[in-house]
This record gives C-alpha cells, sequence and structure tokens, in this order.
C-alpha cells in the first residue's frame, strides 16, 4: 500500500522528519546541560545506538510553563550548569560529527528571540537540526518566526491538542515536518484517535504522541493508533535519577520501547 | 496596528493547549462588554459594593510642603479591599460567571490581587484557588489568611525564584489543566490578548473618574499624571483617558529596589529589553541568553521582571516617561506621606510618591499633578517597620 505522505509535491525539500516516520517513529528527549554537556553526548548517541529515529533536545528556558515537574527541575539543573543556547549548538555539534540522526530542538520563543531568528536557524541549517518545537509559538504567532525558519530549511513543529475541528485542521494544514500531539490529562485512546483522524483528513504530515509516556502499555497503546510515539519525562527522569551514570539505564528503556512499538 | 497587539507589543504567545480558552474569553469579553445587563450589573457593584467614584484628594499640606505644583491623589486606597485591584477583579469575576465559569484562579505578588479575587469569589459564589511564590507567602503572611478567610484555597509556589512571575507560571499551568469550568483572573494588563485590553478597560475607571473630577475641581486637566508601574495595571487605569490630551505628561514609576546598578531591582523598562514571555512581546528583565531575570524590590507587587504590552508601547512612542525609585527612597515617602496628609500608602504606591517628591518642587506652582495612590498601606505596617529595625508582632 503506497503510504500518503510520500507524494507531499509543494513541499520545496523532503523533510527528513517526514520520512522517518514511514516506520512507527521514536523520538527520545533529554535537556542540554543536565547533568552535563558530555554526559548529553553519551546520552544521545546510547538513544541513538538503541534505535530512536529522531532526538529532541531542550534547550533550557528559565521558565518551561507548558512543562511538567520533572522537566521544570531538569531546566532549571541545566541552567545552574551554566548551559547557554551556543553551548548546546555545539553539542549538536559533537553529535553531528557521529551521526546523522534528525535531530529536534524544543524551547521556548524567548531563547530564539534573543538569540537572532536568522542566526539561530542559519546555525540550526549548518548543523542539520531538522525541526523546532516552540510550545509558546501557536498557529496566531508563527509567522515571524516561520518566514525565517523555513529559509533555512528547518521546520516549525505545530503541536495541537483536543480543540474544535476547525482549529485543529486549520493548525494541521500548515503543519510542516511531523504534528506533535499533546492529550490532555482527561483525554482518552480514543480522544486521541478521534483527533488524529480529523489531523489526517486533511494532511499526510504524520504525527507522534508526546507528553506523560512511559510504560510499555502506554508507549504501545499510542503507537498504535498514531506515527510515533515521543518519551520525554520518562528519559529525564532516568537522568535525574542516575545523573552521570545512566547510559545503560538510557539504552536499556529506548530498547525495550522500541521494540515493544514496532511488534 | 493588529488587533491584538500595541504596535509590536502584546499578542498570544501562549501553548496551544490555553488558546482555544483564549478565543472563548475574547469572544465572550466582546459580546459582554456592550451587554447593558453585565456593564449595570458591574457599575452596581463598584459603586455599592467597592465604594466608587473614589476620591480625588487635594494633598494640601503636601503641597505647600514640596513648594511646587498643586498635588491631588486619586485615591483607590479607600477602595473595598484596599486597593486598585478590586476594579479590575469584579469586572472578571463578573465576566466568568456570565461565562458559566465555576471556579476562579489568580496569581498574586503582594497578595493583594488575590485578596481582591477571594472577596470576588466570595461574594459571587464562586470557588477560588490563589497562586501565590512562597517568599511572597512569607512576606505577606497576613494577606494569605485573610484570603482563606474569605474561602479561597492558597497555593504556595516553590517553583523557580518562588515569587509572582513562578505563581503567573503555575496558574497557567493550572489553567491549561481545568480550562473547561475554569476562568483565569489575571492581576494585571499583562499575559496574551486579550488580558491586557481586558485590564485596561476595567482599570480605565480611575481616570474616567479622575479627569471628570479634576475638570469639577480645577476647570483644567492636569499637567502630570503618575503612578507606580508593577504590571503596570493601576498606572494604564490612570493615564488611559488622558492619553489623548497631549498636554498631560504621563510618568510611570518603576521599582529600582537596591538601585538600578546593583542588579537588585524590577526596573523593567529602565533596564530590560523586548522579548516574549508570559503570552506577550514586551519589555523583560533577562540575562544575556534571554533567561527571565530574577528581580527584587521591597514591595511584592511591583516585583516583576516585565510590563504590560501597553506601557512598551507608550515607552516606544514617547507619550509616557518611565522612571525608577529605589526601597530607600519608596520607605521614605511612605513614612512622610503618612507624617505630611495622614494617609498610609502602599509601598506600591509609595514608589510614585518618591518620584513626585523629587519632581513637583521644580514645577510651577499653578501646575496640577495627580498620583494614584494605588493601595493602602496596613498590610506593610510590619514589614517597613522592621525596614527601619523595629521588630513588631503581626
Ligand atoms: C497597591 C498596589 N499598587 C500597585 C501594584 C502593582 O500592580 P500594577 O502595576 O498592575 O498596578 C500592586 C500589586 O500587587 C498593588 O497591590
Amino acid at each position: 500500500m503506497p503510504q500518503p505522505w510520500q507524494n507531499i509535491e509543494e513541499e520545496k525539500y523532503m523533510s527528513r522528519l517526514t520520512e522517518v516516520f514511514k516506520n512507527k517513529a521514536l523520538t527520545g528527549f533529554l535537556t542540554a546541560g543536565d547533568p552535563d554537556i558530555e554526559s548529553n553526548e553519551r546520552y544521545i548517541m546510547q538513544m541513538v545506538n538503541a534505535g530512536v529515529d529522531i532526538v529532541e533536545i531542550e534547550i533550557p528556558f528559565s521558565d518551561p510553563i507548558m512543562e511538567g515537574e520533572i522537566i521544570q527541575a531538569s531546566a532549571l539543573r541545566a541552567l545552574k550548569s551554566g548551559t547557554t543556547t551556543d553551548k548546546v549548538f555545539d553539542l549538536v555539534n559533537s553529535i553531528r560529527k557521529k551521526s546523522d540522526i534528525p535531530i529536534v530542538f524544543l524551547t521556548y520563543l524567548n531563547p530564539v528571540f534573543n538569540y537572532g531568528y536568522e542566526k539561530f536557524f542559519q546555525q540550526c541549517k549548518k548543523l542539520m537540526v531538522d525541526g523546532v518545537i516552540i510550545p509558546d509559538l501557536p498557529y496566531e504567532e508563527k509567522t515571524e518566526v516561520e518566514l525565517i525558519a523555513n529559509k533555512y530549511d528547518t521546520d516549525i513543529i505545530s503541536l495541537i491538542v483536543n480543540a474544535p475541528k476547525e482549529r485543529v485542521q486549520k493548525i494541521a494544514k500548515s503543519a510542516k515536518g511531523f504534528i506533535y500531539i499533546v492529550p490532555s490529562a482527561d483525554s482518552t485512546e480514543e480522544n486521541t484517535q478521534d483527533l488524529i483522524c480529523t489531523i489526517k483528513e486533511v494532511t499526510n504530515v504524520p504525527c507522534a504522541v508526546g507528553f506523560g509516556i512511559s510504560t510499555l502499555e502506554q508507549a504501545k497503546k499510542y503507537a498504535v493508533i498514531s506515527d510515533g510515539i515521543i518519551l520525554g519525562s520518562a528519559i529525564v527522569r532516568i537522568i535525574a535519577q542516575y545523573g552521570k551514570n545512566a547510559d545503560t539505564k538510557i539504552y536499556d528503556y529506548i530498547k525495550s520501547i522500541k521494540e515493544i512499538i514496532q511488534s | 496596528m493588529s488587533n491584538t497587539k500595541f504596535g509590536i507589543y502584546g499578542g498570544q504567545y501562549v501553548p496551544e493547549v490555553l488558546m482555544n480558552e483564549i478565543i472563548n474569553l475574547e469572544n465572550s469579553y466582546n459580546k459582554f462588554k456592550n451587554d447593558t445587563k453585565f456593564n449595570s450589573e458591574l457599575e452596581f457593584l463598584l459603586n455599592n459594593y467597592a465604594g466608587r467614584p473614589s476620591l480625588l484628594y487635594f494633598a494640601k499640606n503636601m503641597t505647600q510642603d514640596l513648594g511646587g505644583a498643586k498635588v491631588y491623589l486619586k485615591r483607590e486606597d479607600l477602595n473595598h479591599t484596599g486597593s486598585h485591584k478590586i476594579n479590575n477583579v469584579l469586572g472578571q469575576a463578573l465576566l466568568a460567571k456570565y461565562m458559566g465559569k465555576k471556579k476562579v484562579i489568580a496569581e498574586t505578588g503582594a497578595g493583594q490581587h488575590g485578596v481582591a479575587t477571594a472577596t470576588a469569589a466570595a461574594l459571587l459564589g464562586l470557588e477560588c484557588e490563589i497562586y501565590m511564590g512562597k517568599e511572597d507567602t512569607q512576606r505577606q503572611a497576613l494577606n494569605v489568611y485573610r484570603m482563606e478567610l474569605l474561602g479561597a484555597k492558597v497555593h504556595s509556589v516553590t517553583s523557580g525564584t518562588m515569587t509572582l512571575k513562578d505563581a503567573v507560571n503555575e496558574a497557567m499551568r493550572e489553567w491549561a489543566r481545568n480550562s473547561e469550568d475554569t476562568f483565569y483572573l489575571l492581576g494585571s494588563v499583562m499575559g496574551p490578548h486579550p488580558y491586557p485590553t481586558i485590564v485596561r478597560d476595567f482599570q480605565s475607571v480611575i481616570s474616567k473618574e479622575a479627569r471628570k473630577q479634576i475638570l469639577e475641581i480645577e476647570g483644567r486637566l492636569p499637567n502630570l499624571v503618575m503612578a507606580c508601574i508593577g504590571g503596570g495595571s493601576n498606572a494604564i487605569g490612570m493615564f488611559y483617558n488622558f492619553i489623548n490630551d497631549a498636554n498631560v505628561n504621563l510618568i510611570g514609576v518603576e521599582a529600582a529596589g537596591k538601585g538600578v546598578e546593583t542588579g537588585m531591582h524590577a526596573a523593567t523598562l529602565t533596564t530590560g529589553r523586548l522579548g516574549v514571555f508570559h503570552g506577550m512581546k514586551s519589555i523583560f528583565c533577562q540575562d544575556e541568553n534571554g533567561q527571565i531575570a530574577p528581580v527584587y524590590s521591597i514591595s511584592a507587587g511591583l516585583d516583576y521582571p516585565g510590563v504590560g504590552p501597553e506601557h512598551a508601547w507608550l515607552n516606544s512612542i514617547g507619550r509616557a516617561q518611565y522612571v525608577a525609585a529605589s526601597d530607600d527612597e519608596a520607605v521614605d515617602a511612605f513614612e512622610y506621606l503618612s507624617k505630611v496628609e495622614g494617609i498610609i500608602p502602599a509601598i506600591e504606591s509609595s514608589h510614585a510618591i518618591a518620584h513626585a517628591r523629587k519632581i513637583i518642587p521644580e514645577m510651577n506652582k499653578d501646575d496640577i499633578v495627580i498620583i494614584c495612590l494605588s493601595g493602602r498601606g496596613d498590610k506593610d505596617a510590619a514589614a517597613m517597620a522592621k525596614y527601619r529595625g523595629r521588630k513588631i508582632y503581626e
């Protein structure tokens, strides 16, 4: 059966992100600088070796208003250890010497705005950062950033939540790379499945589900109804617990999730 | 000017989880703001519950003592709950009620907005939860008790710097979790559109009254209007109906804390840079990497690293001037107004008084100045005594 996302014509470049979703894709997250950049470099390679398809790196921000307690605490540890946007770019630079794995950033708008949109996305292109997730940049405001991101072939990843159909489809139509689905605390598997169907009516851009997935069971459940899943707080929790010695824990955890979602 | 922004300032920089509710809020506000029933109910509450109109008081002793312009005080300190915050709170709480919400949540710094919100919730039969930085719950313990007495649940916020900005973060998170039945009652002219406009509209009653009062008393407009700036709500309320009067100067006074050169201050427009935070593009105190900077002021109500977008705009076009007064100057002003006029001002408002004391002696005797006395200082008495080295039991 031909996969629907194989024929997106109007894209001037083929997003590498969209491509990795041909099989159920696994995205692994960590906060740059927690516990330190050197450990992050090893942890990212552990994730890659264990089979993640996309690496999501948080550029820490002082006030991550969308994050839960675990990732908030991680961002604050990272800032305390002196992490800056330039150091995160250096981290990506080191990774790029070893791997061409698709990479996306998660950060808030102020660090990007402060760095300068032009300079930020220039760096992204140079280091093959495929996309940027900016939780405080909704559809209404994204043009000012996307105009520049597009110039440097970087996707601004759209987040979608359970909202009226009209809004969901408006965002979906403009989405690039992949769509980040955020289930609300009280939404069921069926709600999420319906949401994905609503999105699929108008776009071929793949849908990944994130936020709060940690058990094998949850991973399986969401992988079945979507194009892939994102592991965030589950990995950050391992790092919080094992600090600089989390290598094998991360590898084993990712490996087990990868197996379950592809089975 | 796009309808969500003031020049380049403002907008709706919030997570997608909040967008639906923000659109809902905007539509509801647009519907009810011109609704006769809503407006007459609000007016009734303002006049019969909050005690409006507030006095425009000629401060004769202060005028004589300073020897310059005639000084008038707009007495928001006489409102029920002791500050201007009640104007906005009654408006938004009534809006929540009209929207069919069951619960209101709010952030608070000094506790004045929290107390006002808890008060309106008690009056209108809404559930109420208040988010307050742990640091502030200690500085303003009496207000925590007041809120609880009024039936609100107070959450002590321990994330980040444990002050107002973190209380806003936590309230936003809670709103994202429960937007269906919950109304976020924002306390200043900040946050995503439409809040800066809603709060400004509800606070503009200050200048609507003051403009009429001064014309009645003096037969002409003032030369200068002043107010202190935290997020900027009492100031925008005090400025709004004078903005089109080109000859009326507008001055906002921020908190210089221990001095702007020490880094221990909350003087956003004096020292900050353009950025995006708490849903708005505006001016913020931030470090060279765009991390929001910890701010400091003796006054919990001014201890905020940002400023409302309409002020950033008025500043950028030169329509209003923004200056800063230090802790020391504010405490002196707190004592000064108490002794000279028999009025104990809130430490927030004392910042405006402090700057007034510097510039009024240089003005002409027939000039007129109106200062917004945004709140009363009873809540600050213990902290001021401590500042002077006196320990008293609260
Ligand atoms: C008495 C008083 N004045 C001023 C402020 C500062 O807020 P805004 O700048 O929004 O008026 C506060 C805030 O708590 C306050 O309690």
